[in-house]
């Protein structure tokens, strides 16, 4: 897909002083906005832990500990930079890459500092390939190469260890961990792999520091967050708000949503499907908890009335059997399964056990090298609930 | 208790089961044939079992681990 228009914002952070004409920011434009970062590897990973910094890819993971656990190790490392964002309701990072390169590249550059590595790998889409190499071709950061690379477009292809393989000249497909790509990433070193959008928070952390970073937001999930919205609201895009902002708000910045909606598709693909009547949530993982959903890589989905649920459900879950990696049984042979049950429930025209497929959504999970399994169950056993 | 583990390595698994009739205390097998296998540490009257089964998987996929820590 191309990069997703961006709105009107609600809090305006990394999508600052973005132009109206869709051109990417150049790096003197970049620096007027922001300033340049002027922090040192130690300090930068304290003030990242300090600031509460959760990973923006989906896993959540606290940044502080991913960066510490790989500067731990003592030797040359490598940062890359995750913006596959194979996931077609997701655009958040495209949009970010697109518009505002700059500050993924600081944030890549401070990383670097941070975790002693002198090379950086911008692994993008190939809708932003050409944005992003321009922007690499302006900088000069001493100590640090930065080269970008454009992924596979499979959804797989944005697993960490799927991205490892692929730089290492393989495929971009998961692998059995450990060693996890901290330990034993990028040529055999430890390889730091964080998604674009945490990059950019953290290249402003650097700059503003935690208690500003924290000002903002859910104390548990402070800052903001971009969320990529779609379906049938009136104006789809890529929005940034503070965590804990209300689902109804948002809707309402985007002019509301055309028609009444049914449910809520939060976190994308391997996201969770919510009530309409939850409209009113606070979009944060301790106020979507409540619904056994997470924020995950910020793609929400509104579903109007009339639609089926199941049917969308079923369609989705087609495409994740159909872009499962093929390499382990129980993902390979499970979601087919799930998804011609849900084509089943969907079609009504033939007998769909419900207990062997609520056996099935609970004996598939965590049984994959990756979590592509896990999400595409999480999915199903949401749909159950809410449309069944 | 011991302090193995039984993992599977779900990219090597071809589901041939072998495990799952080497080591059925622990091992059982999905409706494709593919082993669940409950992760709990192995109590040492079944360390036997559980070394036989990984040693005999066709394809090296099934893992005794040492537990961390």
């Amino acid at each position: 897909m191309s990069a997703a228009p961006v709105q009107e914002p609600v809090t305006r952070r990394l999508l600052a002083g973005i132009r109206a004409d869709g051109r990417p920011l150049s790096l003197a434009e970049h620096r007027r906005l922001h300033g340049s970062v002027d922090v040192d590897g130690r300090t930068l990973v304290e003030l990242v832990d300090r600031s509460g910094l959760r990973g923006r890819g989906g896993g959540g993971f606290p940044t502080g500990r991913k960066l510490a656990a790989v500067r731990a190790s003592g030797r040359r490392a490598v940062v890359v930079v995750n913006g596959a964002e194979g996931e077609p309701p997701a655009g958040k990072d495209k949009v970010l890459l697109a518009y505002q390169p700059h500050l993924v590249l600081d944030g890549a550059v401070a990383a670097a500092h941070a975790v002693r590595a002198r090379e950086v790998v911008v692994a993008v889409n190939r809708v932003v390939l050409a944005a992003v190499e321009r922007a690499i071709a302006e900088r000069d950061d001493p100590k640090v190469t930065l080269r970008a690379v454009a992924v596979p477009d499979r959804f797989v292809a944005g697993e960490e260890t799927a991205l490892v393989q692929f730089l290492n000249g393989g495929p971009a497909l998961p692998t059995f961990t450990p060693p996890r790509p901290f330990e034993r990433g990028v040529r055999g070193l430890p390889t730091l792999v964080q998604n674009a959008e945490t990059l950019a928070q953290l290249a402003l952390i650097a700059r503003r520091g935690p208690e500003w970073f924290r000002s903002v937001g859910d104390p548990e999930h402070p800052g903001t967050v971009l969320v990529t919205l779609s379906g049938s609201v009136r104006e789809a895009g890529v929005y940034e708000i503070a965590t804990g902002y209300p689902l109804s708000a948002l809707l309402a910045d985007a002019g509301g949503t055309s028609g009444e909606p049914q449910a809520f598709l939060v976190g994308g693909y391997f996201g969770t499907w919510i009530p309409g009547t939850a409209v009113d949530v606070p979009l944060a993982n301790g106020g979507l908890q409540a619904y056994g959903a997470t924020l995950g890589a910020g793609a929400v989905r509104v579903l109007p009335r009339g639609t089926s649920g199941i049917a969308e459900t079923a369609r989705i879950l087609r495409y994740l059997a159909d872009e499962s990696a093929g390499q382990c049984g129980p993902c390979v042979y499970g979601l087919a399964a799930v998804a011609d049950d849900f084509a089943g429930l969907a079609s009504r025209d033939r007998h769909v056990d419900r207990d062997r497929l609520e056996r099935r959504l609970g004996a598939i999970a965590g049984r994959g090298a990756c979590r592509h399994p896990d999400g595409a169950v999480r999915l199903a056993a949401s749909a159950l609930r809410v449309f069944a | 208790m011991s302090d193995l583990e039984l993992r599977v390595d779900p990219i090597a698994c071809d589901g041939h089961g072998l495990c799952a009739e080497l080591f059925p205390e622990r091992v059982s097998l999905d409706e494709w044939g593919y082993p669940i296998v409950d992760a709990t540490p192995i109590p040492r009257s079944l360390e036997q079992h559980a070394k036989r089964a990984a040693k005999e998987c066709p394809v090296l996929a099934l893992r005794l681990k040492r537990r961390a820590g």
